[in-house]
This record gives C-alpha cells, structure tokens and sequence, in this order.
C-alpha cells in the first residue's frame, strides 16, 4: 500500500487516501469519453443518418433539459422518483438484513426458506406490475413495492453470505479476551459483515431506481421520471423530452452510486 | 513458586473416535516461560484450545490458580499463530490492542496501557495504522502487545512464530524473552521447532504424536539471559536439542513413560 505517513490524520482514514484523492487527469479523460459520445451523437444527426425527429442531437436536448430542471412539474416527477427509491430501498435493507442474519445464524430456517426463496428471487419485478395494479393499484406503492422486492436479494443474499464469512479466528480471539455472545455479535461479527451488506444495498440501489422508474412508466400513474418520460413519448412526441428525462435518469444512477461508492471507501477500505 | 496452571489426566477425543490428546497431566509454575514440543498435527492447539476455555475437554480437568476452568478464564490471553486472522482489520493497532480492555477500564487506563504495550513491542509509532498495512512480523508484535495490555496471569502462545520469516522469528523470540523478564508473566508456548522451544523455554515439555501424551520433562539449564548465537552454539542448548529430537523422532507411539 502507497499511503505515505504525512497524511495520518486522525480524520483521514489512511487505506483511502490514495484512491480518494482527486486526480484530475483521470477526471479529465472521464470527461474527453463524455465529450466524445456527444459530439458523435451530434455529428450522426446532423449528417442525417437518423432523423432528428427520432433522436434529437445533443443540442437540442440539453437546452430543453435546463428548461426542464426549473419546470416544477417536472422537479416534482424526480423528487417523486427518489423518494419512492429512497423509501424502497430504506424498506429493503430494513427487511433484507435481519432475515439475512436470521437466515445465516438458524439453520432450518434456511433450509425451510430455501426453495422458495430460490422460486421468488429469479421473478423478474416488472413482471408482477400488473398483479399489484389490479391488487394495490397504480399509486406510488406499487412501485415501491416492486423495487423492494427487486431490492431484497441482493441484500439478504449478501448478508447470508457475509455471516458465513466471519472469521472463526476472531471470534476466538474475542472470547478469550472475555467477549460475551452479545459483544461478539456488535464487535466482531457487525464490523465483519457490515462491507458486504453494503455491497449488496449499492446493487439494491442500482435495481431499485431501474425498477422504480420502470414501473412509473408501465403505470402511468403514480407521478415520477418515467411517467414524465411516457407522457413525453406520446401523442405529440417530444423526443428531446424523452431524451433529456432520460439524462436526468441517468445522472441520479451516477450519483446514487457514486456516493455509495464514497462511503463504502471511507468507511470500510480495510476491507481491501 | 505456586502452580499457576494445573492439567490432571486431561483427554480429548473428537467426534468420538479421533482422540487428539490423551490423559495429559502437568504443571506449570507461576512466572514460568514452559514449552510444549510436538510433531505438527499431534493435538497441541487442541491443548491450547481446552487450556482457554474454547473447548471442552471429553475428560479430565484444567485447574488455573487451583480453580477448575469452566468457560473462558477471566485472566488469560492467547497469542495465536495466525496473526493476520486474529487482529481486527477494522479497528487501528491501538484499538486492537485496547479491544480486550474495553469495558474493563476506564477510557484513560486504556488508552495508557495500550500504548506502553505497543511501546514495549517497539511498535509505538504504528498505533494509527491499521493492521493490513504492517509486515507480518509487526502484526504479530500487535498481537502480543495486545495480549500484554490484558495484563494476564497465564499467556498461552500457539506457534506464535511459524508464520513469520526467521530473521523476525530470531528477533520476536528475543522480545519475548525480554517482556517475560520484565514482566513476569507466566508463559505455555506451544511450537513444532525443537530449537526454538529449548531456546525459550525455562522447561520443555515434549509431547508424542497423537494422540499426544507427554513423553519427557525437561528443564532447560541455560543461563536465563540467551542470545541466538552464543546460546545456539553451546554446548547444553546442543546436547538438548538433541534429546529433544531423539524422543521425538524415536517414539511415535510411546511405550511407557
């Protein structure tokens, strides 16, 4: 590891320093890529190989975006999106990780669980929009719902499989220096299984905003990016809506993970 | 000099048919460095493991201060050989070495025992880094530092030096032949090097292959301070070595003792 001694701080966490520090030249050719696929897509519609009514160039899109990003319609649509993705996914690791811990740590119940866990898991979420139409409606908690489903497995799965992982050595360690069950479980096993819980809620969150805005758009109702995008799409189809609600889809996956991505590295790059 | 660990006629067996040691009965003196020689595999961390409290022997007895150990003995601490395994990788080598004392004492005693434990191991520069990022050798200080800010009355040691590389095993060995002069601490290593134990130990118990049984006790009459070179060379560590070697190498199943 190429942590150098000036940075320990107590605030700096040392594993991290190299890899969180900002490099701008790694950012600047993350950049030049973006760059490059608009002017490819700008310069492809331009040329006429597609038509603009079909795929509106770069150009057009985006001042459409910037006026969209002061509508309040449509901040409504996104502040409806994440909610119900941050609702589902609060919802998910609320369910997903005590059953994963009762699932790890009693043995019938995992066998008991097993066939049908493996039955609900390969369901595709969407695949049950129209179950919960016709059972809950098309409101905002089918689509919550759905990304919680679709956000359970990687969680419990994650957990399961961290629980397995614990270092018997440690917990020998523990005991001998006095550990009961209980602070084996808060300082022992918490810490140990807490990354992969964590790398199993950033799959969730990923899942969860593809199944959220999914389901917006297979609705049509419940509000949200993807109804936005719908209605853009039909009647007098607005392409350049289309596409820029997409962007907009797009950037809030980008953050999502990128902030996941941030904590899992200050808070558990020892685990590397 | 009082009996700090008593074993009477202690057996294990494991799933009722591989016995890994059989009626082992010994002592060990308070502030006493004892070592237990084995081949590799004959039930010497199954010992280690009863002695702790981990496991719970088939038959007979651990006594420590004359009490029979039930459970994990309040005063005891093991260094294991597995070092990279045994430290908290989340936890700095400070808080590694003051995870035994929490809950025992007080913030401040803590933090003060820690840091001269990691100062006696020479590591007082290293107690912001975390475990990962040190060499094995200084791993393996980290856990013998944080065994002796436990301040125990018995350390039990299992091949703590068989994972590192032998320069740091000649240096580790040394520190701990300095700590146990300073401190006092009462010592069971266990280890699969002859050498090694004859160079430790105050006495050397030699075990058979399993299920072990002791086959010898042997005090080792060197000069208390050693020094890998002179005390290697001369003439008892030699002889000594040398018998150790001979009862380990001619008696796979012992005949009588």
């Amino acid at each position: 590891m190429g942590h150098t001694a000036t940075r320990r701080h107590r605030s700096v966490r040392p594993w991290g320093a190299d890899r969180e520090r900002w490099r701008p030249r790694a950012a600047l050719r993350g950049l030049a890529g973006v760059l490059i696929l608009l002017l490819g897509w700008e310069v492809v519609v331009r040329a006429g190989a597609v038509p603009a009514d079909y795929l509106p160039p770069p150009s057009v899109v985006f001042p459409q975006l910037v006026d969209m990003l002061v509508d309040p319609a449509f901040l409504l649509a996104v502040v409806a999106t994440v909610l119900s993705w941050a609702i589902a996914l609060a919802l998910a690791v609320g369910i997903a990780v005590p059953a994963g811990l009762a699932l790890a740590s009693v043995h019938w119940l995992r066998v008991a669980s097993g066939t049908v866990v493996e039955f609900l898991r390969p369901i595709p979420a969407v695949a049950l929009v129209p179950l919960l139409v016709v059972s809950i409606g098309g409101g905002p908690t089918t689509k919550i719902s759905l990304a919680v489903f679709a956000g359970l497995w990687p969680i419990l799965f994650n957990t399961i499989y961290a629980f397995a992982e614990i270092e018997p050595l440690q917990v020998d360690t523990a005991k001998v220096f006095g550990a009961g069950r209980l602070r084996v479980l808060t300082r022992v096993a918490l810490p140990s299984v807490a990354p992969f819980v964590l790398t199993g809620v950033r799959l969730s969150a990923a899942i969860g905003l593809a199944v959220v805005i999914s389901a917006e758009m297979l609705t049509g109702a419940g509000g949200g990016i993807g109804q936005f995008i719908l209605a853009a799409a039909s009647g007098a189809t607005r392409m350049d809506r289309v596409l820029a609600g997409v962007v907009v889809a797009g950037v809030l996956g980008y953050v999502i993970n990128a902030v996941l991505e941030r904590v899992h590295r200050r808070y558990f790059g020892w685990q590397s | 000099m009082s009996t700090m660990l008593e074993l009477a006629r202690l057996s294990h067996v494991y799933g009722g048919d591989h016995a890994a040691i059989a009626e082992l009965s010994f002592t060990v003196d308070t502030g006493e460095l004892a070592c237990i020689v084995g081949p590799s595999g004959c039930g010497k961390s199954t010992l280690l493991r009863a002695i702790a409290g981990l496991l719970a022997p088939t038959n007979g007895s651990v006594f420590l201060h004359g009490r029979p150990v039930r459970g994990v003995p309040d005063d005891l601490a093991v260094v294991f050989q597995d070092y990279s395994r045994s430290l908290f990788p989340w936890l700095t080598v400070q808080s590694n070495v003051e995870f035994p004392l929490r809950g025992r004492v007080g913030r401040t005693e803590r933090q003060d025992r820690a840091r001269f434990a990691l100062a006696q191991v020479g590591l007082a520069g290293a107690a912001h880094k975390h475990p990962q990022q040190l060499s094995g050798g200084m791993q393996q200080r980290v856990a013998l530092a944080r065994a002796l800010a436990y301040r125990p009355s018995l350390l039990l040691l299992d091949e703590p030096f068989a994972s590192v590389d032998a320069q740091t095993r000649f240096e580790l060995e040394d520190l701990l032949l300095r700590v146990h002069a300073e401190q006092g601490t009462t010592m069971l290593l266990v280890t699969h090097d002859i050498d090694e134990s004859v160079y430790l130990g105050d006495r050397v118990l030699v075990l058979s292959g399993s299920p072990a049984r002791v086959l010898a006790d042997l005090t080792v009459d060197l000069p208390r301070t050693r020094d890998q070179i002179t005390t290697r060379e001369s003439e008892p560590f030699v002889e000594l070595r040398s018998e150790v070697a001979r009862l380990l190498r001619g008696t796979p199943i012992p005949v009588a003792f």
